[in-house]
């Protein structure tokens, strides 16, 4: 049998890095497993001829159509928005756009704004150290003093606006709406080690320069000499517990599929709001006959992904094409609520720059604005380098309907029975969804776009999982308390974006990560009287 | 086995005459079409994992075609082609793609394109920074973060 581990972490991705890197300096004996491995950017798309056709295959965003064997398959059938990850040291921030936004201090109190929801047992102002020290590590870029978003201080400089940023600025004055250089967690200089951005542009699945933050090349490098062992190829089955209902370590699968059993103190589990409920669902045993840490019910419940409504369309001038970062520009115009726009809540904005030959060439025949035959070649070079988009990030509430189960016949390479999703996009979601549209086409029309299309939502846009174990102070409405500590089980934590209790309209890793690092320093805090 | 040799002759020439008619050769634009031997070769030995459905599409085409697609009458190719856009879902949709993927990376269409035959690293591209200016309005509106009791 193995040594017990003071802390066995369960993922390696953002908020598994971070709480990784956190802790070591407690000096404990800190297991990470990893089911992924570690990336190789010799072997990025963007190194290669076949880059943009990669994306469809090997590189695609949905693990179902990877099909790596560090992946799991998930069930979404029942579901009009696809989950998107990625399984490697890393995780999904090798594969991600690195827009950097933060919930707004609003977010934390939507109940108390709104009426709606809950609150969160946390505040903004409480996670602010934890916001900087993350940036500061992930190495942001961006432009202070944004009056429509919290305050940040990016040690960066932004992203030069290249040729789609004018023409969105533009548009963006002549209707009088709120826009901003977007902070992003690509480098726009050297930085920590990192070479700065170099306008790969194909950089969401993965940035070869290294310009892109992830947590393999940020975090873990530090967290590994501090200390900290990282196991790879490991997928772990459950987590086993006592008669005491203490979490005794883990049962997993090691590189060569043999299964394993790694005791430990202290289990935190970071695997993204559709991995950690299955985790804890697959955890099911006679003391917890409906999964661990589940007592109130709610382990995979509530489950929120922002329903992108995304709308595009074609300008005469020039524009970034594949030759940036994919955003580069965001907007808070719509982000707090208007009842008199006839939903509460609102929704953030990214911008899109452009999109490379292939992508557009793909997209526009499948949306039957590219035709086939002898106009082809004169229709594609009027859309090609052209596209402006315009994507609404909208706030999605908890609802228990929309859930993460386990699948009764989908299992993975490993044997564990898979995740189902069972979603649908609200009545609010969907009122948010068509305003945003409606808006986005009159920024889209102000810059002169033509051939407008829409993504409503973005199908393969599931990448914000959230929700699924939430916080809270009451155990019967949560499944962890206000520092991350399962109500159940002493000695288990969740770090990832299952814990939020409300989306907000942003893209959420940079909230993760400040909350890893926040429930990490509460353990520290707590070391004398952490199971009490 | 050879990814040329997962789709029979006759899929291989509906293949070719289909993608033909998705992307025509353009002497305005001085640009073979999808047909061209190099591309059609390109499409054979990267099918790949979309080999499948590119051969579910393949059937498809041919049942909706009742003979080879090449010996039909115009008008009535691009009724085919059309009924087999239409009805023939993702597997249709992965033909498509994978023509015009390939299609959109040969050197002579990159080229006719003004794009350079080129993977995007090591070099990269150059951005302009752009006019900063354009965010005086904003900051001039200003504005305020809402409260959070």
């Amino acid at each position: 049998m193995k040594d017990p581990v003071d802390v066995l972490i369960i993922g390696a991705g953002a908020s598994g890095a971070a709480v990784a890197w956190s802790l070591a300096e407690t000096k404990m004996h800190i297991l990470c497993l990893e089911q992924g491995g570690w990336m190789n950017p010799a072997e990025y798309p963007s190194t290669g001829r076949d880059w943009e056709a990669k994306f469809y295959g090997e590189w695609s965003t949905s693990p179902n159509v990877r099909g790596r064997p560090e992946d799991y398959p998930i069930n979404d059938d029942n579901s009009p928005i696809k989950v998107v990850n990625y399984n490697a040291v890393g995780g999904s921030t090798v594969m991600y756009t690195a827009h950097w936004p933060r919930l707004h201090p609003s977010d934390f109190r939507v109940k108390t704004l709104d009426g709606v929801a809950e609150d969160w047992p946390i505040d903004y102002d409480m996670l602010v150290p934890f916001f900087e020290e993350n940036d500061r590590i992930m190495g942001t870029s961006g432009m202070s003093g944004d009056p429509l978003s919290p305050l940040t201080h990016p040690p960066m400089p932004p992203q030069p606006l290249g040729l789609s940023g004018p023409l969105i600025g533009t548009a963006m004055n002549k209707l009088g709406w709120h826009w901003w250089p977007s902070d992003t967690t690509v480098a726009t200089m050297d930085y920590e080690g990192r070479a700065r951005c170099i306008n790969l542009g194909h950089c969401t699945p993965a940035c070869a320069q290294g310009a892109k933050s992830s947590t393999d090349i940020t975090y873990w490098p530090q967290a590994i000499r501090a200390g900290v062992e990282l196991r790879t190829h490991c997928r772990v089955r459950e987590i086993t517990t006592d008669e005491n209902g203490m979490a005794t370590g883990v049962v997993y699968y090691d590189k060569d599929g043999i299964e394993q059993f790694q005791p430990a103190h202290v289990v935190i589990i970071a695997c993204n709001g559709v991995g950690t409920p299955r985790l804890l669902l697959n955890s099911a045993s006679s003391r917890f006959p409906n999964g661990l840490a589940n007592s109130s019910g709610l382990v995979g419940k509530n489950l929120m992904f922002h329903p992108y409504a995304q709308i595009y369309g074609f300008v005469k001038e020039p524009t970034d094409s594949n030759r940036a970062p994919p955003t580069c520009l965001w907007s808070k115009e719509f982000y707090d609520t208007d009842l008199s726009r006839g939903f509460v809540r609102g929704y953030g904005i990214q911008f899109g720059r452009g999109a490379g030959p292939v992508f557009e060439a793909v997209a526009s025949e499948q949306k039957g604005i590219l035709p086939w035959g002898a106009d082809h070649h004169r229709v594609f070079r009027k859309l090609n380098g052209h596209r402006i988009a315009v994507s609404a990030i909208c706030e999605d509430l908890p609802e228990e309907h929309n859930r993460v189960t386990l699948d009764p016949v989908l299992k993975d390479s490993s044997g564990i029975p898979a995740a189902k999703i069972d979603y649908t996009i609200s009545e609010n979601s969907r009122k948010m969804m068509d305003h945003a549209l409606a808006r986005g086409r009159e920024i889209l029309e102000t810059a002169g776009a033509t051939d407008i299309c829409i993504n409503d939502p973005i199908p393969w846009g599931g990448w914000h999982l959230l929700g699924t174990a939430r916080m809270g102070t009451d155990p019967e409405r949560s499944v962890v308390n206000e520092w991350g500590r399962s109500h159940d089980v002493k000695n288990l934590f969740i770090v990832d974006g299952s814990v939020f209790v409300t989306s907000g309209g942003v893209n959420p890793t940079s909230t993760i990560q400040a909350i890893a690092l926040y429930v990490a320093d509460q353990m520290k805090q707590r070391l004398t009287n952490l199971f009490d | 086995m050879p990814d040329q040799l997962a789709l029979t002759p006759r899929q291989r020439d509906d293949l070719r005459t289909i993608a033909a008619m998705i992307i025509p050769a353009s002497d305005e634009y001085k640009v073979p079409g999808a047909d061209d031997p190099a591309i059609q070769a390109d499409m054979l030995a990267t099918l790949g994992r979309d080999t499948v459905l590119v051969r579910q599409a393949l059937d498809h085409l041919a049942r909706l075609a009742g003979q080879p697609l090449s010996e039909l009458d115009v008008a009535k190719r691009d009724a085919v082609a059309q009924e087999f856009r239409s009805s023939g879902g993702a597997a249709a949709a992965t033909l498509v793609r994978v023509v015009l993927q390939c299609y959109y990376r040969d050197d002579r269409v990159l080229r006719s394109l003004g794009l350079e035959l080129r993977a995007p690293f090591p070099k990269g591209h150059v951005l302009p920074d752009g006019d900063w200016s354009l965010l005086d309005p904003v900051k001039a509106r200003a504005g305020s973060l809402r409260r959070a009791p």
